[in-house]
């Protein structure tokens, strides 16, 4: 896979993860115009794209399009069942989730993804295993902020209410 | 710190810069702990990439990061490390990585196969030792750890398939591990075991069963299972399905299983989810290749696809398409192609899909494309399709396999039967042959020499085709051999009738002797897009040449557009009615004219006329004589019309006695003046008077008199009463009011009763005033009309003032009594005169009778044209009101000056409004400047001081008493004029009549 990016019907980007080396003014402009071309295609028509010598995968869930961009021999249809499970991975994660909680929580979903994929290759397939990764993380977190409360006695509350929702799912 | 890191990752998204924050990104992955940590890693992760010079300083966080105890911060480790990290320090972190895959901890593993994956892809050599622990990772009891193993093996399978044929068995029985449902749950994918790893092993096996029987042989059991077992109805398994057939197509074929394969096409191709339409598409494209019956079996559904709304459909057909074309289709193929080119919009797809379009199939393609449609069709596709060729793609090595492939399949046409074949598919051939042959390094130039001479011997060959052929051999022909085939063939048309083909020869000769000089003029492998030839578009080379020419006394090159000009020049010169049928003599005339139109003018004149002999019979005599006044005309520059010989000879008269003593008339001219005043008597009292006009009369209003003069004398010709009718429409043509020209104030003479064709303007002049009747004055138009009245005004000049008069003519049967009548005026000032018929300005009219106003007119600030406006009402009936405007070139409010040189001079220095600019001279006079300042006297009534050499001085004024100054002297062929005045924009105004005065004459 060369990146992924998620982008909103309105063309706001959400998430872009690179997965081949290429400078921003490259990358701003292949998002511009991959956005506007998968924003203009109507819904009936087929998640794949010949674009420029890219092959692309989207998919629309919501509001929100997950754009895959793969080499020329990677299967088109696995890609678009790796965005399935993606989707699924983040509303495991967030339950049920919806884009807010990718624009709030942007770098939850980015950990994620990074736990999903690595280097552009499904790394972790089993749904199972990605959260319990990123829960092990969590969870190491939270022990540090813990131990922090308990040295300093100090609680910023902001973490608090970050941790203990992150508890909640 | 995290927040914030946070904040700039979501800044940078939103496409802000925020490379300030890089270097805090580093900072929080080495400093902070947990999230801090990770949050930093992966701000790292966003903002850099592999050529990031700060990277340089994660590398030791890195380090200390994976040798860390807690197992979080060795993946966020390996994670960072396997996304992204600089080539050079690999070495670095190697070992560390290395021991990773010996972690207890299944996802240390993991992370680390594919950190080593990111390694083999940036830099394969350095990990080129470790190549038994890929083999260990594959043998790893978690078949996660397996799986990641299988990205390293792909990607060196793929480069290497021969190193790795052992392990095909180790695949195959990984992959029927994998269909048989031996991996633990957590693998499944929707209840699909282990997808992913499914088709990372197809894609393996079709690498290693790629045109290898024995190894192929090992995989069909498996293929066939992963087939049967892939049945469920969901999108993972057509995932598996599609890459089961690309595999089962890709090995050594095995027909059981390609039936089995065609059938999923099949079913993929008719699938209602367009997804599966495309990938069917897609596999159907692969396959046809082998396979092109099952093109046939879903032919519909192809035709329906081409018509698909969706463009990416369309375009995946049509790829399709290509694939399938023969000689039989390809014209609707290519219709298809065209017709898809033409909706598409984006450049990247129509570059893509002309590119494909010329691939190997295209060559074959065209080849039928020009067989098929031979000398028929439009000779830009084979210069486009040659231009495709030459430019080439993208990819060096497409383009010179697909020269190849047009090299070999030509010499193979050329072997077989070249007379069949079509004109410019013969051309065709011979350029590619001449440009590319020696990329076939085993075919002699010689041969393809033979060849092509052959080409040249057929009867059928044209001689265009033998021009591209000759020009392929010069191209070819180097050393030995083909030399001596070239010199025959060279001599044999070096020779030939048709230049181009004997220049070709001469150049083949040549090159064929010359090598040197061959490489440099034909410099082999050139890019077009590479070479910049250097072209001089200003042709310097050819000054020396075109000097030279000059020198020999050829003529100057003038650009298109003076070219042009003089082209509509000369068109009103050869006044046209008879610059159609006699332009050749017309021009002479002219010529003759121009050259001398002083007492010399009298003989070139003569030789005219002998030009004209033959014309003569053909019009009779009156016919010779319009030819001798069109030359006239040239002289005067008057407006050409298609007036008939009567008049034209009038006019002639007319303006031969004007300027009798310019040209003394000889015998022979007499002669016919007489003939024509028998014709027209009272013509010679009309031109004295017509002398007695203050200003050089145009010949236009000697027509008008002749014309008029012409129907008094009884109207002896019926042609002269039509020309009446339509000079006399051209006369009432208020544009023709805007001429300076005058018409003699004699009208009254004139019985009005006996021209019935303009009984107004007679009716009218006869109101003229008494104290004006006698000067000049211009044509009576008429400005408006209102209920029953009519407005027309004339202009009448006089020596200190410029009257402009207004005649209200009342057709009603009733008086109108107290018209009100304003003038006014942007540039003029207005002001009432005193009325003949009354004091008042508004006065009343009587019923059938003609009020006159007279106002005088003083120019307030000059202008090309200056214009009066004016509203009148009529009192009677609903009240109305018209507007009206008259316009007046400023030549009419210019009166000579008269003053000395010494006068001229002090004045000169007094004033500060200037103006300088060159006018045209009169060139074919043998005293250019005096000609050209009697023009101008002439015509704008300027006052020529004194004439000293080649510089003129002359004086106007302005009504009244304005001066203005005006130097000539001829410089350069032209007349550089400088015009000085006290009146701002005055010297811009006359020098723009001037210009217009001296372009008519």
């Amino acid at each position: 896979m060369q990146f992924m990016l998620l982008f909103s019907r309105q063309g706001k980007l959400r998430l872009q993860k690179w997965y081949v080396p290429l400078s921003d003014k490259e990358k701003k402009k292949i998002t511009r115009e991959l956005v506007q071309t998968v924003l203009a295609r109507k819904p009936k028509m087929c998640s794949f794209l010949e674009w420029r010598d890219l092959k692309v995968v989207y998919k629309r869930y919501a509001s929100l399009y997950f754009c895959c961009a793969i080499e020329e021999q990677d299967n088109e249809l696995i890609t678009l069942e790796i965005i399935h499970r993606y989707v699924e991975l983040l509303d495991k994660y967030f339950g049920s989730v919806c884009e807010l909680d990718i624009i709030f929580n942007f770098e939850k979903a980015y950990f994620i993804l990074d736990e999903f994929l690595l280097g552009g290759e499904a790394q972790e397939t089993s749904k199972k295993n990605v959260l319990k990764a990123i829960e092990q993380a969590d969870l190491l977190q939270e022990n540090i902020d813990f131990q922090m409360r308990l040295f300093a006695g100090v609680m910023v509350p902001n973490m608090a209410s970050e941790s203990s929702g992150l508890f909640q799912n | 710190m995290k927040e914030l890191m946070v904040r700039a990752i979501y800044c940078e998204s939103l496409g802000y810069e925020a490379s300030f924050s890089y270097i805090h990104a580093i900072k929080l992955a080495q400093q902070g702990a947990g999230l801090e940590k990770r949050v930093g890693y992966l701000a790292v992760s966003l903002f850099l990439n592999e050529n990031h010079e700060l990277l340089l300083l994660l590398v030791n966080t890195v380090l200390k990061d994976l040798q860390s105890t807690n197992l979080i911060e060795v993946c966020m480790a390996l994670t960072v490390v396997s996304q992204m990290f600089p080539k050079d320090m690999i070495p670095a972190i190697l070992p560390l990585v290395e021991e990773k895959l010996n972690h207890p901890k299944e996802i240390i593993r993991r992370k680390a196969v594919l950190a080593l994956y990111k390694f083999y892809l940036i830099a394969p050599n350095q990990v080129q030792h470790i190549h038994n622990k890929f083999r260990k990772a594959l043998c790893d009891k978690d078949p996660g750890v397996m799986t990641a193993s299988l990205h390293i093996y792909l990607q060196m399978i793929q480069e290497n398939p021969e190193g790795y044929k052992d392990l095909t068995a180790s695949f195959v029985t990984i992959l029927k591990q994998v269909v048989g449902g031996k991996l633990p749950i957590d693998f499944n994918y929707h209840s699909v075991p282990a997808p992913w790893l499914q088709i990372q092993l197809l894609r393996i096996l079709s690498f290693l069963g790629k045109n290898d029987q024995s190894v192929s042989e090992l995989m069909y059991e498996v293929l066939d299972e992963s087939l049967q077992r892939a049945e469920m109805n969901h999108n993972i398994t057509y995932a598996i399905l599609y890459e089961c057939v690309r595999c089962i197509y890709t090995i050594h074929p095995k027909s059981e299983l390609l039936e089995k394969a065609a059938q999923c096409i099949g079913n993929f191709v008719l699938s209602p989810k367009i997804n599966l339409k495309y990938l069917g598409l897609k596999a159907l494209t692969y396959v046809v290749q082998q396979d092109p019956k099952l093109a046939l079996q879903h032919q519909m559904t192809i035709i329906e696809c081409l018509d698909h709304p969706d463009l990416i459909i369309k375009r995946e057909t049509l790829e399709l398409l290509f694939r399938i074309t023969n000689a039989q289709n390809v014209m609707v193929i290519v219709e298809k192609m065209l017709e898809f080119l033409r909706v598409s919009t984006d450049d990247y797809t129509t570059i893509d899909l002309v590119g494909k379009v010329a691939e190997l199939w295209f060559i074959e393609t065209m080849n039928t494309v020009f067989s098929v449609g031979g000398d028929m069709m439009q000779p830009d596709i084979p210069n486009s399709f040659l231009k495709l060729l030459s430019e080439g793609f993208d990819c060096v090595e497409d383009d010179r396999k697909l020269r190849l492939f047009a090299v070999d399949s030509y010499i193979s046409l050329l072997h077989g039967e070249p007379g069949k074949l079509p004109q410019r598919f013969l051309q065709v051939i011979s350029w590619v042959l001449g440009e590319y042959s020696h990329l076939r390094e085993e075919l002699e130039p010689a041969s393809v020499l033979r060849l092509l001479e052959k080409l040249l011997d057929m009867k059928q060959t044209s001689s265009e085709t033998k021009n591209w052929v000759l020009m392929a051999m010069t191209k070819l022909c180097v050393g030995g051999a083909s030399v001596s085939v070239a010199q025959q063939v060279s001599e044999t048309y070096i020779s030939s009738m048709d230049t181009v083909l004997r220049q070709r020869a001469q150049e083949l000769q040549h090159f064929g002797q010359d090598s040197e000089v061959r490489t440099r003029v034909l410099p082999r492998d050139t890019d077009l897009e590479n070479t910049i030839f250097d072209v001089d578009s200003s042709l310097s080379f050819l000054d020396g040449f075109v000097s030279e020419a000059l020198a020999a006394g050829a003529a100057p090159y003038k650009p298109p557009h003076q070219r042009q000009e003089e082209l509509a020049q000369a068109k009103a010169l050869s006044l046209e009615p008879y610059g159609l049928s006699l332009p050749i003599s017309m021009s002479s005339c002219s010529i003759a004219d121009r050259q001398s139109p002083t007492p010399l003018s009298m003989s070139s004149g003569l030789s005219t006329t002998l030009k004209l002999d033959g014309v003569k019979r053909v019009w009779g005599r009156e016919g010779y004589l319009v030819q001798r006044e069109s030359v006239e005309e040239t002289a005067q520059v008057e407006v050409p019309s298609p007036l008939r010989s009567p008049s034209q000879q009038a006019e002639a008269n007319g303006s031969h006695s004007q300027t009798p003593t310019q040209t003394p008339t000889p015998e022979p001219e007499q002669e016919k003046q007489q003939l024509a005043a028998s014709l027209f008597f009272g013509l010679s009292s009309q031109s004295s008077v017509c002398l007695m006009g203050k200003s050089g009369p145009t010949s236009h209003r000697f027509r008008r008199k002749a014309k008029g003069q012409g129907s008094i004398s009884g109207a002896t010709e019926q042609t002269s009463k039509t020309k009446l009718n339509d000079s006399d429409i051209k006369g009432s043509d208020p544009s023709l009011s805007e001429d300076s020209g005058l018409v003699a104030a004699d009208s009254e003479d004139m019985n009005p009763h006996e021209d019935p064709e303009r009984p107004k303007d007679l009716c009218l002049s006869s109101h003229l005033p008494a104290e004006l009747s006698g000067l000049c004055h211009s044509e009576i138009s008429p400005l408006c009309s209102i209920q029953s009245l009519d407005l027309s005004a004339c202009h009448v000049q006089k020596d200190d003032s410029l009257v402009l008069v207004i005649f209200i003519q009342n057709s009603s049967d009733s008086a109108i009594r107290q018209i009100p009548l304003d003038l006014d005026s942007d540039e003029l000032e207005v002001m009432y005169y005193v009325s003949r018929v009354s004091d008042s300005p508004v006065e009343d009219v009587r019923s059938h009778d003609v009020a006159v106003y007279q106002y005088s007119l003083t120019v307030k600030r000059p202008s090309v044209h200056v214009e009066v406006v004016g509203t009148v009402s009529c009192p009677v009936g609903t009240p109305q009101t018209v507007r009206f405007s008259y316009k007046l070139p400023l030549t009419t409010f210019i009166r000579p000056l008269t003053l000395s040189t010494e006068e001229y001079g002090t004045m000169w220095l007094a004033f500060s409004h200037d103006t300088k600019q060159n006018l045209t001279l009169i060139s074919d006079d043998p005293e250019p400047l005096t000609a050209t300042l009697s023009v101008l006297k002439r015509k704008l009534q300027l006052h020529v001081v004194e004439i000293i050499g080649m510089e003129g001085i002359l004086a106007c004024r302005l009504l009244r008493d304005r001066p203005c100054l005006m130097h000539c002297r001829v410089h350069a062929g032209a007349l550089a004029v400088w015009l000085r005045s006290p009146v701002p924009d005055l010297p811009d105004c006359l020098i723009y009549h001037c210009q217009r005065a001296l372009q008519e004459d």
